[in-house]
Order: structure tokens, then sequence, then C-alpha cells
């Protein structure tokens, strides 16, 4: 038995190896004095990470990803709550039908979601844009967004919703007063992920903006040049700023559970 | 006596810093029904995990068919265990739960079913062989994980607060169908329960644990009616627990410090002839429980004094009535403590 | 007198429109455009032609791409699982407890770059003069790098790298969710470590491997990134297909025509793995 713990063990490291390799390469390399992302390593040098601060369209795409992340976000927790309030709350005829309706998205790759509002956008006149993108953001994340809020509303919220009511709540109250403090947590999970999903989502970015454009698309654009130590640099900045983010979050959030 | 089937010699066990069974020493007769009384924290399950091989005791030896098993895996010893959430594998049939243990034993697919099926049938649930553990009730599940443990003939079977889950009526009817089956097969069966109306309905011998001490073990006719200690008055029934100067009963045990008096023990009215006076108080509480009703009797004079009584439901009494008590001096326990 | 039970029986829709309308909108409403569109042919005004659907039969490097992607999408799932299976077996059983969280962070860190970014990473390792072969040659293993960038090895690494994760995370959570009643109950029946994985763990852990492998299939077949940074062209695969109709041809009929027929792909296999996907009664 405890061979195999060690077998085990040492097969995990490897795992973690194979894991790690392509983001340790990417980072050391970003550090890279010369002109190309690959072994002897000459550095370190700060010039890529530079370089890239200093690139206008690179920095215009960063702008552009929160903002298009955040709306669309926003736009699908609003959906995906409300909704979720509804089928929870009340009898709909066809509710499980309906419900799948919502989830379906789920099962649809982003490339042939994307292709398909870009045919119909083409056809209504929509052109490429953040707005189109955007759009396409809120489509892939409403039925994440409306999964997990329907999965928390339980009895719990509904005594809480009866006794606003019994004492004289109107339903806006019980919305606002109520039930989205309860929810809070859903509501905060579905929202960050959403961020996280849009943030980093190129298809539909891709294929629905034009000029101006999101960071994953400008990165791409990036890549037409080969191995480029850039490429480094942004990926890099990408990832340390992903690592405070959750950081952040765990400090903040789940500190809360400490006491 | 015959050759004790297992020896329990000093076992103690710690987790951590915390001690939880002390010194246990213990002899378990074949064919005998045992069981472990107490209530949660008294370290019976500990105890039977040790039995089990899920622990290894931190001192002491377990000595099963005079063989040394302390350190022995589960696997390895003729134990088996019927756990209390049964734990059968729900992607197998019953069937093919109870040919389990065959099979580890590589026991031959037509021998294992032939076997599963008596089993089965001895817990009288062979018609249910081909269905899944969650198309079955609580108590059809609790019967399969019993034939599971049985059908590999284990010297000694355990069995981990087996009838917890089952509503009072079923629990009564397990209770005596175990009691038959024990009967029926010979194995020495040791079952771990906080409900010492089982344990009375069960035991060869029963065992009352507190705090990692055996309080009390023997018949439990015996337990109930002459408890050694006043944890086991308490707990085993209830007592009235008064000092032992407080009854004037000549020929007590002088050693003992404290006594115990059964509620059925205890008459209203003035002394008979044979019996000793308890003196007089106020019905402070009258509760009716079916076939008879509990009074608490509470000395004005000492508020501190309760006495529990078994009442007839025909008795006219009510509370605030003031009543003498008596009792049959050899219905005066002595206790250790 | 029907105004408010008019609106009390409107009330829900109220709820669940704004969503149903944003879907139908958005999601419905392009999959019956792209149906159409399927059916018109690029140049010239003919509709209702199945001729790019044909085209689609009688081509072969059409319908190779989608056997490619099959392919392709097969390796990586059942390589995933036998390297995923393992670690999250440590994860689960031999860490600590009061690690795990911390050994499963660590195991999802990396996935924190951007996709795009992580898929050029892999460029960079497997490229010509790249770290592997930097190494291999430097050790003295191979005389002259040996090409891996641009194949379907360097996918199936970069998808294999990803799902494997993904899976870990699948697999471990089934593990823990286990009662370990099972495990003792077994071992008191005799069983030794192998046998209790074989007859209770693996049996019971088996329908989370059927939703992972499910989701592996989904997301790779349908991916685009990793097929087109590090496959190059030199062998398609259905989405490089589908993308390089919309892009340099300008074909949206025969796009659309290649996305539906991915889509009923992936719908043949949900009803294949359907019996996994119901959630089962404890």
């Amino acid at each position: 038995m405890k061979a195999l713990k060690i077998l085990t063990s040492v097969y995990a490291l490897a795992v973690y190896g194979f894991i790690f390799l392509p983001v340790a390469v990417l980072v050391l390399f970003s550090f890279q004095a010369s002109l190309f992302p690959v072994p002897p390593f000459t550095g370190p040098s700060l010039r890529w990470y530079e370089a890239v601060l200093g690139d206008r369209s690179l920095t215009a795409g960063l702008v552009n990803s929160v903002l298009v992340a955040t709306v669309s976000s926003l736009v699908a927790v609003a959906l995906g709550f409300l909704s979720a309030y509804g089928f929870a709350r009340f009898r709909l005829p066809g509710s499980g039908l309906l419900r799948a309706l919502v989830t379906a998205p789920l099962m649809v790759s982003y490339l042939i979601i994307g292709m398909g509002l870009l045919i119909l956008f083409n056809a209504v006149g929509l052109p490429k844009s953040l707005l189109a993108a955007g759009i396409g953001h809120a489509v892939i994340n409403l039925p994440l967004c409306f999964a997990i809020v329907y999965s928390q509303m339980g009895d719990h919220q509904l005594n809480a919703e009866r006794a606003a009511r019994d004492l004289g709540a109107r339903s806006r109250h019980v919305l606002v007063l109520i039930l989205v403090p309860m929810l809070w947590p859903a509501l905060f999970a579905s929202f960050f992920l959403a961020m996280t999903f849009s943030w980093d989502e190129f298809v539909i970015a891709f294929l629905l903006t034009r000029f101006e454009t999101t960071l994953p698309v400008e990165i791409w654009g990036l890549l037409r040049s080969g191995l480029n130590p850039r490429t480094n640099a942004v990926g890099s900045l990408v990832f340390g700023v992903s690592i405070v983010l959750v950081l952040i979050l765990e400090l903040v959030v789940f500190r809360k559970r400490r006491p | 006596m015959t050759e004790p089937l297992v020896e329990i010699q000093s076992v103690s066990h710690s987790f951590g810093p915390h001690r939880v069974l002390e010194a246990i020493s213990l002899d378990i007769a074949p064919a005998s029904y045992t069981v472990l009384l107490g209530p949660s924290g008294s370290g019976k399950t500990t105890l039977l995990n040790i039995l089990g091989g899920f622990l290894t005791p931190s001192e002491g030896r377990v000595l099963i068919e005079g063989t040394d098993c302390t350190a022995l895996a589960p696997a390895r010893r003729p134990t088996t265990t019927v756990f209390q959430d049964y734990a059968l594998f729900p992607h197998m049939t019953v069937g093919a739960n109870v040919a389990f243990g065959l099979r580890m034993r590589g026991v031959g697919r037509g021998e294992r079913r032939r076997r599963a099926l008596e089993t089965l049938e001895i817990v009288g649930l062979d018609h249910v062989e081909t269905r899944k553990p969650h198309e079955l009730s609580g108590g059809q599940r609790q019967r399969v994980a019993l034939a599971r443990a049985l059908v590999v003939e284990p010297a000694l079977l355990l069995l981990d607060e087996p009838l917890g889950a089952l509503d009072l009526k079923l629990r009564r009817q397990m209770q005596d169908e175990l009691k038959a089956i024990q009967k029926r097969v010979g194995t020495v069966f040791v079952h771990v329960t906080h409900d010492q109306e089982e344990a009375m309905a069960l035991a060869d011998l029963c065992v009352v644990m507190s705090e990692g001490h055996i309080e009390d073990m023997g018949p439990p006719e015996r337990v109930y009616r002459r408890p050694r200690t006043r944890f086991t008055a308490t707990f085993m029934g209830e007592s009235t627990i008064l000092p032992a100067g407080a009854v004037a009963c000549p020929g007590l045990d002088p050693a003992a410090s404290l006594v115990a008096i059964r509620p059925e023990s205890i008459g209203l009215g003035d002394a008979p002839p044979s019996h000793v006076a308890l003196g007089s108080g106020t019905v402070t509480d009258l509760v009716f429980q079916g076939g008879f009703k509990r009074a608490s009797v509470t000395d004005p004079a000492d508020p501190g004094r309760v006495y529990t009584v078994r009442v007839p439901v025909t008795q006219p009494l009510a509370e605030g009535d003031t009543v003498a008590l008596h009792c049959s001096p050899d219905e005066i326990i002595p206790l250790k403590e | 007198m029907t105004s408010r039970r008019t609106i009390e029986r409107w009330r829900p829709w109220a709820y669940v429109g704004p969503a149903l309308v944003w879907t139908v909108a958005f999601f419905i409403l392009p999959f019956l455009v792209m149906a159409w569109v399927s059916l018109t042919v690029h140049g010239t005004g003919e509709t209702l032609s199945a001729a790019n659907y044909a085209q689609f039969v009688h081509n072969e490097s059409y319908w190779r791409a989608l056997v490619n992607s099959l392919e392709v999408t097969a390796i990586v799932t059942v390589v995933s699982i036998l390297l995923a299976y393992p670690f999250a077996w440590f994860l689960a059983e031999i860490v600590p407890e009061r690690w795990q969280r911390l050994g499963l962070m660590l195991a999802v860190l990396p996935f924190w770059t951007s996709y795009v970014v992580r898929s050029y990473s892999w460029l960079l390792v497997l490229a010509e003069n790249g770290v592997v072969n930097n190494a291999l040659t430097g050790i003295g293993l191979l005389s002259d790098p040996v090409q891996m960038a641009n194949t379907r090895f360097a996918t199936v690494t970069g998808f294999v790298h990803f799902f494997v994760m993904l899976l870990t995370l699948t697999i471990f959570a089934n593990l823990k969710q286990l009662s370990p009643s099972y495990r003792k109950a077994a071992a008191d029946l005799g069983a030794n470590g192998v046998q209790i994985f074989r007859h209770v763990i693996l049996p019971l852990t088996l329908p989370g491997i059927m939703v992972g492998a499910f989701l592996t299939f989904v997301l790779a077949i349908g991916d685009y990134i990793t097929p087109q940074i590090l496959g190059g062209n030199n062998e398609l695969l259905m989405p490089q297909l589908i993308m390089m109709q919309i892009g340099r041809r300008g074909d949206f009929p025969l796009a659309s025509a290649l996305a539906l027929i991915l889509m009923a792909v992936v719908t043949l296999a949900y009803f294949a793995c359907a019996r996994w996907l119901r959630i089962e009664r404890a």
C-alpha cells in the first residue's frame, strides 16, 4: 500500500509539472531581454512590459474587455435572477420546457452562437461592435446565472417572503429588500463567473467586433507576429491580475467564515 | 464457564489528548448476545470499532477465538459489522451485496448465489434478490445489511446502532427478529445502543458504559433490579436516589453511601408492617404514560429530594396532594458510589 | 373587473419574460436564420437548396474535418480521463484534508491565464527552438529538434492540458461525496485496496466520469482556438473549417450548414450519454 502511495505522489508531482509548464515558460520568457521568447534565457528585462503597457491598442482592449464583461454580466445576472424568481415562485405552463430553453445555450459551442448572431446582425443591419459582442456574452452567461440562482431558491426564502408579505410588503419591496440580500452569495457567484467567462472569451468577440475590440482579440492579433515576448508580457500581466483578484476574493469573502 | 469467544483485556484508547476508553476488560461467551449500552460519548462505539478492527487501541489486547487480533485489519479478522447507515452498495443488487463477502473470499458464482439466497431466506428477503437497495424500505435494507454480514459466517457479528433509523413499531419487530436470528445461527452478536429498552429485550449480557468506563455488567434483569452504580440506576430505567442514612433499612450494606429505589417499588399511603416508611411529600407533577402515571413527590422540608413514583391509572391522585410513601426493604438498592 | 386578475395572471410572465425574450431573440432566432441561410447557396440567389450539405458529403476535405474532430476529441477525452483520475485520487485520498483545497487551487491556478495566451504558451513550449526541444537535444535524447508544434500532437496536448484540470475537479468532487461507509463495509467483508476500488469506488464514480467525458466532448469539438494555434493548417478540424468559410470566403451558407452538422453530432452524443446525464436518486 505504501508503495502505491509513493507512486501516486510522484505521479501527482509530474502532473503538477505538466500543468505549470506552459505558464512557467510564459512568465519566464516575458522577462526575456532578447527578441525571441525561446531558450536561452537572456534576462531579466522589463522591456516587453514597458512595450505592452505603452501599447495603445492593448490598453484599449483591456478597458473594452472590462466594459463588455461588466455590462453583459449585469444583464445576465438581472435576467437570470428575475426568471429564476418567476420559475421558482409561480406555476407556469410548460415550465420544464421553458427552463430547458433558457439553459440550452450551455450545450452549444460559442463558435456557433457567435456565428448565428453574426448572420442575424448582418441581416438586420447591426454593425460589428462591442455592443454586439456584449449581447453575445450575455447569451452565453444567462443560462449559468439562471441555473445558479434558481438552485438557491428554496423554502428558506419562501418563508421569509411570506413573512414580508404578511407584514404588508409589496412585490418590489419583497424582491429588493428581502430576496436580493438573501440571495446575495448566489448573485455574486453568478456575476463573478459571468465576468470570468466574458473577460476571457475570444470567439464571439472575434466574430462580432471590428475596430474596437476586447483584450483576447487584441492578443490574437499579436499572435500574427509569431513568437513574441510582447505576448508573454501581456499574458503574464493578465495572469498576475487574475491571481491578485482571486487572492482579494479569498481574503475578503472567505475571511468571513473564519471566526 | 466455557472458553470465552472474545476477551477484551484492559483496552484503553485516546483520540489525541482525549481519553475515550479506560482499561476496559470484558469476556464474551460463545453463542451469546451482548449489548453495549450507554449515552453518546460513553465509548461504546469506539469499543465496537476496536472489536471490528477499524481502530487499534492505544493500550490493551483483544483476543478472538484465542488469537490476538488487536492490530489485525477488519478484512483479516473473523468479524463483520452491520453499519448504522447500512452502507449497502447502491450500484449492486441485493443478491450481489449479500454475496460480496463470499466473492472476496474467492467463492464461485453458483455457490455464492446459493449461500446468499440461503441467508436472505433467514432474514425473510429471498424474494428481493434482484432489486437495488434504493428500491427497498428502511427495515428491508437493515435486514439485507444483516444478511450480508452473516453470510460469511463470522465468529463475531458487530451491530452499530442498527435500529436507530426505524420507527418504534418496526424497531420492536426487528428486535424480536434479531434475537431469533442470533439464536438460530449461534453467532456471537455484539450490539451497540443507547436505548435501554432495546438492551433489556435483546441482551444475554448487558454492559452499561459511561465516559469510557464499564459501570455495570450482567444479565439485564440483574442489572435492572440490582444496579451497582448510580449511573446505572438512573440510565437503565428511572430511580429515586437517596442518601443511605435517609432510609431506616436494617441490614443495609454499611459500605453504601447512596441507595436507589425503582418507581414501581414505591407505594402510596401508610407503610404496611413489613415495609419501610420513606416519609411524605407533595405531588408536584403527575404525567399520564398510558399504562400508568408518573408522579413526582417532593419533600417540603427538603425540596431537593424528589421521589419518582409509578402510580396506577385508577389511583385518585392530583397535583398538590400530600401522600405518604413506603417500600419493601428488599427493593432498596445499595449503590457503590 | 378583469384588470386585477389579468395582472395576476400575467405577473409571472413579467419575471420570466425578459429572459425568454432574450433567449429567443439572440439564441433561437439566430439558429433559425442560420438554418435558413444554410439552405441558400453563396454567390447565387438560390434558396431551399441542399447544395451546401451535398458539398459536405462529397468534398473529402470537408468530411475529413469532421472525422479529424471526432478522432481528436475522442483521444483527448480518453487521455484526459486516464491522466486525471489518479491525480484526483491523489488530491482526495492521499493529501491530508486541510491541504486539499490548496492542492486544488494550485492545480487550477495556471488556468487563470487567458485561454488564447495559454494555447500560445504551448506553442512556445513545443516550438522547434522551444523549451522541450532544447531540453531533449541538450540531454542528447534527440540529435535534431523534432517538429511538435503545428501537429495533431500539439492540439491534443493543448486540449489535454485544460481538460485534465476540468476532469480532476469533477472526479475529485465525486470521490469526496462518496460515503466512507462503503469503503469500511467492503474492507470489513474482506476486500483489499484494489478490490475496493474495482468493485465499489470505480462503479460509483463512473456516472461522474461520464458527465465529465460528455462535457469534454462538447467543449473540445467546438473549440476553435486550440487547434488553430497549435494544430496549424496541415490538418483542419471542424471549427477551423467553419471559420475559414466565414473569414476568407464569406460563404455564410456553407458555414451555417457545417455549423448545423456539428450541432447535430453534439446532439447525437447527448442522446447517447443521456442515461448518465439524468440525475440519479440517491
